[in-house]
C-alpha cells in the first residue's frame, strides 16, 4: 500500500448522479488487484474529514479508475471535481478476489447491482485475461442506473441486464434473472456486488447449487488500512466467528464466511 | 538543526509527538507509509489481559469536522500483544507506551504486572476514561476517588512509569488530574474522547450500535486545549496534550499551554502521515522563531495579569 498526495484526474465521465473518474497513479494502479480498493482524501480541509473508500473500477499501468454515485457529502464534492485536479489517495488496499484457480475455458458469473457494479469491470477483465468466460448481469432500479451497460457491451462482455421497473432488460431482480441462466449455463465460480439483499438471496442460490461464490462487503470506514477497527463485519474462520476488519481482511470474502445481515425495519 | 527532545522527567522523547493510542493500531499499521523511527513515541492500541470483541456495529460515523467512534476496545491480549506484536515493534528507536485497560483496577494492575518485564516498554498510559465501553459512558476517571485507588493500586505493581489518561467529560478536569498525580502518577495525558452522539433522521435510529461514543477530531480542539491549560497550570507532573491535533500550529499551541508532548490521534486515520508532517511543521516553526530547543516554548502562553489559576468553590 502508498499514498500518492497528487493523483491527477486525466478523465471525467458524467451520467445521471453516476461519475466515473481517471486518476493517474502508477504507484498504486500497478500492484492493484480486483476487488482491492483506495481512500481518497476530498478535501484537505477538516470537512469531510475522513477519507472515503472507493473500490478500484479498472486500471493501466499508471492509471486507475473508480465509478460511484453521489449518495453523501463525500460524494457530491468529489463529483465537483474537474480533470487537472489532483487527489490524496492511498492504495491498493485490502485483499481483492480470490483467483487462484485454472479458469481457462470455464464459465463465471459476476452480478452487480447498483453501484455495486463498480469493482466488477476490472474483475471481469481480469477473468477474461485468466482465460475464463465470464457472464455479466446488471442490476438496477430503472435504465438510469444501468450507466455502465455500454461499456460492458462495447468491451465484448456477454451482459445480461435487470431493471425493477422493467424500463431495460429483464423486468425483476438481478438474482431471478441469475437463476433463469443458471438453467442454461454451469458457472465455476460466482462473483457479486451490490445491496446486502441481493448479495444475501445469490449466496443462497450458489450455495444451494453447490457453486462456490465470492462478495465484496462494503462498510463506512475510519482509515482503510487497519489502524481504528472501525468497518467490522462478523466473519466465520474455521470453527471460529470473529469481528474482522472489512479493509484488511476483506473486503472481498467467501460465501462460507461471511454472516449475512438481516433487514433492519 | 533545532533540538527537539523533550524530557518528561520519567522518560525522555526525541521529539514532542506521539501516535496516540486507538488511532495507530499496534503502530505497525502505520509502518506501510512512515518512519516509526521518527515519531517521538507509539501509543499502542488499549490491551486487557484477554482478546476483546469489542461492541456491535455501525462502530463510527462522521460529524463536522469530527469522528464519533465506539469500538468497545477490539483488541488481542496482552499475550498475543507480548508474543507476536513487541518482538517486531521494539525494534523501532521511539518511545513505546502500552495502552492499559481493565475491567477492574485489579485486572488493570495485572496487565501491568503481565508487561513489567518485557523489554522495549518505555511507560504505561491508563485508559480509565474510554466512553465507549458502557452505554452511559461511565468509567474510573469520572471521579477522583476511583481515579486515585486505580492509579494507587497500579502504581504499587509497576515497574516502569505510568501516564494517567484523563477523560474529558468531567465538570471539574483539574481535580481529576491533581487525584491522579497526588495517587502517584508520573504523567498525566489528556484529553480522550467526549461522549457524543449522532441520529440518522431517515431512520430514526442512532449512527452508532452504542448509541453513545466518543468524539475526536478538530471539532474538540479548543476544548482540549483549555482543559490542557487548566491542567497543566496546576499540576506539578508532565501534561502530554491530546484532541484534534492535525497540524503543527495545533501541536504548537498545546505545548504554549504547557503539555510537554502530544498525542495524534484523529489525523492518523485520515492521513497515516500526519505525525511526521507535524514533526516537519514544528520544527520550521523553530527554524523561522530562531527557537534552538523546543523545550524553550513549553508553557510560554502570554497572558495579561496573572495566569489562570483554579479557584476553590
Amino acid at each position: 500500500m502508498n499514498k500518492d498526495p497528487e493523483a491527477r484526474i486525466i478523465h471525467k465521465q458524467t451520467w445521471e448522479n453516476y461519475y466515473l473518474l481517471s486518476l493517474e497513479s502508477p504507484k498504486i494502479a500497478a500492484p492493484a488487484q480486483p476487488g482491492q480498493f483506495i481512500m481518497v482524501r476530498i478535501e484537505s480541509s477538516p470537512y469531510p474529514l475522513l477519507r472515503r473508500p472507493f473500490s478500484i473500477h479498472s486500471r493501466s499501468e499508471s492509471s486507475l479508475e473508480i465509478f460511484f454515485k453521489v449518495e453523501g457529502v463525500g460524494t457530491r464534492l468529489l463529483s465537483q471535481k474537474e480533470i487537472n485536479d489532483s487527489l490524496d489517495i492511498l492504495g491498493p488496499l485490502g485483499k481483492g478476489y480470490r483467483l487462484d484457480e485454472n479458469f481457462k475455458e470455464k464459465s463465471v458469473a459476476i452480478l452487480g447491482g447498483g453501484r455495486g457494479i463498480a469493482p466488477l469491470y476490472f474483475l471481469a477483465e481480469e477473468l477474461r485475461s485468466l482465460g475464463a468466460v465470464p457472464k455479466i448481469f446488471y442490476g438496477g432500479k430503472s435504465e438510469a442506473e444501468l450507466p455502465l451497460r455500454e461499456k460492458f457491451e462495447k468491451n465484448g462482455f456477454d451482459l445480461f441486464c435487470s431493471t425493477d421497473d422493467g424500463s431495460f432488460g429483464f423486468k425483476g431482480l438481478v438474482t431471478d434473472l441469475l437463476q433463469a441462466e443458471l438453467g442454461r449455463f454451469e458457472p465455476v465460480l460466482i462473483f457479486a456486488c451490490g445491496p446486502e439483499g441481493m448479495m444475501k438471496k445469490i449466496s443462497e442460490l450458489a450455495t444451494g447449487k453447490k457453486i462456490p461464490s465470492q462478495y465484496s462487503l462494503e462498510s463506512l470506514m475510519g482509515c482503510g488500512f487497519g489502524a481504528c477497527w472501525g468497518c467490522v463485519r462478523r466473519i466465520k474462520r474455521g470453527k471460529r466467528e470473529e469481528w474482522l476488519k472489512i479493509c484488511q481482511e476483506g473486503p472481498v470474502f467467501s460465501s462460507r464466511e461471511i454472516i449475512w445481515l438481516e433487514e433492519e425495519r | 538543526m533545532t533540538d527537539l527532545s523533550v524530557d518528561l522527567g520519567f522518560l525522555k522523547l526525541k521529539n514532542p509527538v506521539l501516535a496516540a493510542s486507538g488511532t495507530a493500531g499496534y503502530g505497525l499499521e502505520l509502518a506501510p507509509f512512515i518512519d516509526l523511527n521518527e515519531l517521538g513515541g507509539i501509543v499502542v492500541k488499549g490491551l486487557y489481559l484477554s482478546p476483546r470483541e469489542g461492541n456491535l456495529p455501525p462502530r463510527l460515523t462522521e460529524t463536522p469536522s469530527g469522528l464519533l467512534n465506539a469500538i468497545g476496545l477490539q483488541g488481542i491480549g496482552v499475550k498475543e500483544f507480548s508474543e507476536k506484536i513487541l518482538p517486531r515493534l521494539k525494534k523501532y528507536k521511539t518511545a513505546l507506551i502500552v495502552n492499559v485497560c481493565g475491567d477492574s483496577d485489579e485486572e488493570y494492575a495485572a496487565v501491568v504486572d503481565f508487561l513489567n518485564k518485557k523489554e522495549g516498554i518505555s511507560a504505561f498510559e491508563l485508559n480509565i476514561s474510554c466512553p465507549g465501553l458502557k452505554k452511559d459512558g461511565l468509567c474510573p476517571a469520572l471521579n477522583p476517588k476511583t481515579t486515585f485507588s486505580l492509579v494507587r493500586l497500579v502504581k504499587k505493581v509497576s515497574l516502569r512509569p505510568v501516564i494517567t489518561k484523563l477523560s474529558p467529560n468531567v465538570t471539574d478536569i483539574v481535580e481529576i488530574a491533581l487525584s491522579a498525580q497526588e495517587a502517584g502518577s508520573d504523567g498525566i495525558s489528556l484529553v480522550n474522547t467526549f461522549l457524543a452522539m449522532a441520529i440518522d433522521i431517515e431512520t430514526r435510529r442512532p449512527r452508532l450500535a452504542n448509541i453513545f461514543g466518543g468524539l475526536s477530531g478538530p471539532a474538540i480542539k479548543p476544548v482540549a486545549l483549555r482543559m490542557v491549560y487548566q491542567v497543566a497550570s496546576q499540576a506539578k507532573i508532565p501534561v502530554i496534550g491530546i484532541g484534534g491535533i492535525f497540524s503543527g500550529e495545533d501541536a504548537l499551541e498545546f505545548l504554549i499551554a504547557g503539555a510537554k508532548a502530544v498525542e495524534v490521534g484523529t489525523a492518523n486515520l485520515v492521513d497515516p502521515g500526519a505525525t511526521v508532517k507535524i514533526i516537519k511543521e514544528i520544527e520550521e516553526y523553530c527554524q523561522r522563531k530562531g527557537i534552538q530547543k523546543i523545550e524553550e516554548i513549553i508553557g510560554t502562553l502570554k497572558v495579561k495579569g496573572k495566569r489562570w489559576k483554579k479557584k476553590r468553590i
